[in-house]
């Protein structure tokens, strides 16, 4: 099915006798599978409103992510939570739609600056599980009215509803970037070192670790001046973590966004949220007995791990040791093997699983939406 | 106003009621004398008063369980609440609740800089949680004008917003965490110090759910360090077109201010007045603030006066000390008390498209005119969050209902013009009858659905947020 409208849509659902897989470009494909009709998204496409003056956007859920990128990229803006392409990690083509991004909450390094998905989102329509046709939000900056429904959407992977609308608010896309880059740091210090740079006044709007390289990566962005000054403040500060020096350009960044060279075409995928500073003692966790690579960002808040070994064991390892931190790991790619003998999303605490089940009931009473993709 | 006839039942049970949530609370906890429950009748939305059954203030997340434990058992409704600074009634009481105040949890349980977060007692006032952190070069960043007195609780309830919102974002995106205690009495840890909260965002919708889905005891909030050092200008225009178009171009032109703050000409005279701040007599004014170091504010705000000078300013004052930036600042902050001084007020919060401002205002303009009630605004422009202030006289028979009727007229405009009802202030009681205005029968359904969840028996401060007749089945069942 590909409705080209939200009224096909819910006539879509409300028609629907069985389960719907619901798949926007085909390029996330997280979660458990889904065994059902195929419900297609990329119908609903178009730009619904853009006025750059007042810093928003509305498109349709099914609009190209590509096509949403080049046209704000013509007004000098963005989506600032940077949203990962992860087309390069399943091998296939570079379809992501904006509603997946959404669905996904999929937010790459500007996440520990300027928010995730879920912080940039203004409004949402969408269609439940009985076919109806709800709102939340709207396209202003600041709105407190009624239950904000717009944060419960992204991230719920299609389990509550099919979005069919999305609102954001966009940010100017910066003159410059700079990167400082720290090298051949042990990880402990290079946790250490990111946390220094967060928390300098200098508005830092990135921060990686990649293991590979030795380079421990922090951004800088805003307009050419001021951004000179802030990289040499960094990198006097930061001199006394190792050798400093300095990149140029996006390069690194838009890599990261596209996880380029890091995930083996055999490899499982897994994302680790933890504090910053529990990243080391994280790593430790996982045992010196497994083969795996990692790569931090976030500051350390985020950790990718990439292993084609013994699955099962390290995801065990994984969500025990999330568990014991403070933090949760999800299986992101996997074989469909894997992800029947294991839980894809960390379970929650019993009081948890029970308020979201509950949503579920509520907003898709029959069970036809992605049932059973998020465990 | 209407509010929901209360439970004679639960009324004439009083005495037995109080007597377990004392059996289940330190002594001193328990309020239930009427003279001194007249002290928890209203909030700052002050025209609206009813004392509670009881007043109780817990010191522990599981003083709060055994409280709700209790009320759950006996049917009583519960309005939690903060420091009682809401302009929306979110804390207004029925003569059948129990109010449960938070005022002694005011804990600070965890500072840590390295990850910066700070987990507080959500009794804690706003501003006490920057004065943790400062002496470190860390702030809280929502600063609602009321942050001397306001708690997070209330923060957290109503998704508190403030003047530097444009740059750092509102409550809800500067919350981690929560420790939350569901109307049956179980306790919930929800995110924390880690970056992403697990499974649906319930955090996300729990800020702004002014405190009909838990009661929040504990919060873990993001802190910042602060910038070098920020700096305003102050531009005056001849009309209010001229002001929103500066507003607009600025925002283009890839300059992030972190607070553009908007005043048109009564409430310029009643500050002036007030304060004699040095504002000049202009149709509107705006303040706009940057961050960064010495040679970064001169350069943004090289930049924002080459732009307001393109619109041919009538005053253009860039301040370049301390004392000057204190004394621009100084008319917007006693903007509210300086209204006050002229005559009673009402204080809307609607938000529009930025691009909508100079047709709002010239509505409200007419609307003014119409009711014959004078009007003063003064707003976060960057974000279009408008608090138009309505004058009126409160001992004039008639002039309360004309500047309510005026009032919802106003936020009508606000939705008409692709906007909300409420920026940060919340729905309350005060918006509550508006609702439809914005949603449709089924938007506020799967809203209630939620609480359906979370208070399956409809007794956390039922009576707010959605018009009565939505809510009446789940209520009385």
């Amino acid at each position: 099915m590909r409705p080209t409208t939200e009224a096909e849509l819910a006539e879509a659902i409300r028609a629907a006798t069985g389960p719907l897989a619901i798949r926007g470009g085909g390029t996330r494909q997280i979660g458990h599978p889904v065994m059902g009709e195929v419900l297609e998204t990329g119908g609903l496409s178009g730009i619904t409103l853009y006025e750059p003056g007042a810093l928003t956007l509305v498109v349709q859920s099914g609009t190209p992510l590509a096509d949403i990128e080049a046209m704000l990229d013509a007004e000098g803006q963005m989506l600032s939570f940077e949203p990962l392409d992860m087309s390069g990690v399943f091998g296939v083509p570079s379809n992501s739609t904006i509603g997946g991004v959404v669905a996904t909450n999929a937010s790459g390094p500007r996440r520990i600056q300027a928010g995730a998905c879920r912080d940039l989102m203004l409004g949402v329509r969408f269609v439940d599980g009985t076919g109806e046709i709800l709102k939340n939000g709207g396209r202003v900056m600041k709105n407190v009215t009624g239950y904000d429904l717009v944060k419960l959407m992204a991230g719920s992977y299609g389990t509550l509803g099919v979005i069919s609308e999305v609102g954001f608010k966009v940010l100017p896309r910066p003159e410059t970037t700079a990167t400082v880059v720290v090298h051949d740091l042990a990880l402990a210090d290079a946790v250490r070192a990111m946390a220094a740079a967060f928390g300098a006044p200098f508005d830092v709007t990135g921060a990686m670790h990649v293991p590979e390289t030795g380079e421990t990566l922090i951004r800088i962005e805003g307009f050419a001046d001021s951004v000179a000054y802030r990289a040499d403040q960094l990198t006097n500060r930061l001199a006394v973590f190792g050798e400093v020096t300095r990149a140029e350009g996006r390069a690194p960044w838009d890599a990261a966004q596209r996880m380029d060279g890091f995930v083996a075409s055999d490899a499982n995928l897994w994302r680790v949220s933890v504090k910053p500073s529990d990243a080391p003692a994280f790593i430790e966790a996982l045992g010196a007995d497994t083969q795996f690579s990692y790569r931090l960002d976030w500051g350390g808040g985020l950790i990718w791990v990439a292993s084609a070994s013994a699955p099962e064991t390290l995801h065990g390892r994984l969500q025990a040791t999330a568990t014991n931190l403070g933090g949760h790991a999800t299986l992101i790619k996997g074989s469909d093997a894997l992800k029947a003998k294991v839980p894809v999303f960390q379970p929650e605490a019993e009081p948890l699983q029970r308020i979201a089940e509950g949503l579920r009931r509520k907003f898709d009473p029959r069970g036809l939406l992605n049932p059973g993709r998020m465990g | 106003m209407e509010m929901p006839v209360p439970n004679k039942s639960v009324i004439a049970r009083k005495s037995a009621i109080v007597a377990k949530l004392q059996a289940v609370l330190p002594q001193g906890a328990v309020i239930s004398d009427p003279r001194e429950t007249k002290a928890y009748e209203c909030d700052a939305l002050s025209m609206y008063r009813c004392p509670p059954l009881a007043a109780v203030l817990p010191a522990t997340t599981e003083e709060v369980a055994a409280v709700l434990k209790v009320c759950h058992a006996e049917g009583v409704p519960v309005v939690p609440r903060g420091s009682g600074t809401s302009l929306a009634g979110g804390a207004l009481p029925t003569e059948d609740s129990v109010i449960l105040g938070v005022a002694r949890l005011n804990q600070v349980l965890e500072t840590d800089y390295e990850n910066r977060f700070i987990r507080v007692q959500s009794g804690r006032t706003n501003l006490s949680v920057t004065g943790a952190v400062e002496a470190e070069g860390f702030f809280y960043a929502p600063d609602p004008s009321s942050q001397l007195a306001c708690a997070i609780a209330g923060n957290v309830g109503m998704n508190s917003g403030g003047a530097h919102c444009l740059k750092y974002g509102v409550t809800t995106n500067n919350l981690m965490g929560v420790t939350m205690v569901t109307m049956e009495g179980e306790i919930l840890n929800i995110g924390g110090a880690h970056l992403d909260a697990a499974g649906y965002d319930l955090l996300g919708v729990i800020c702004g759910s002014e405190g009909q889905l838990g009661v929040v005891t504990e919060a873990t909030l993001r802190i910042l360090h602060k910038p070098e050092g920020a700096r305003p200008v102050l531009i005056g225009y001849d009309s209010n077109e001229v002001a929103g178009a500066c507003v607009a171009d600025i925002i283009k032109s890839g300059i992030l201010p972190v607070a553009i703050e908007f005043m048109d000409r009564p409430v310029i005279r009643a500050a002036e007045a007030f304060t004699g701040a040095g504002y000049p007599d202009v149709e509107s004014l705006l303040i706009i603030e940057v961050e960064g170091s010495e040679a970064e504010i001169d350069w943004q705000l090289g930049k924002i006066t080459e732009i307001a000078e393109r619109h041919q300013p009538r005053e253009l004052r860039v301040s370049t000390n301390p004392e000057e930036s204190a004394k621009i600042w100084l008319g917007r902050k006693a903007a509210f008390g300086a209204m006050g001084q002229i005559n009673d007020y009402m204080c809307l919060d609607g938000t529009i498209p930025v691009n909508e401002l100079p047709f709002v205002l010239r509505r409200i303009g007419e609307l003014s005119r119409q009711y014959g009630l004078d009007v003063g605004n003064v707003f976060h422009a960057g974000d279009g969050n408008m608090h138009p202030l309505i004058l009126f006289d409160a001992n004039k028979p008639g002039d309360l209902e004309k500047c309510e009727a005026m009032g919802a007229d106003i936020l009508t405009l606000c939705v008409e013009a692709g906007g909300c009802l409420t920026g940060e202030h919340g729905v309350g009681v005060e918006k509550r009858d508006l609702m439809y205005t914005q949603f449709s029968e089924a938007d506020i359904e799967a809203q209630l659905r939620v609480k359906d969840v979370f208070d399956p028996a409809w007794l956390l401060n039922p009576a707010k947020v959605f018009p009565l007749r939505a809510t009446e089945s789940r209520r009385v069942a």
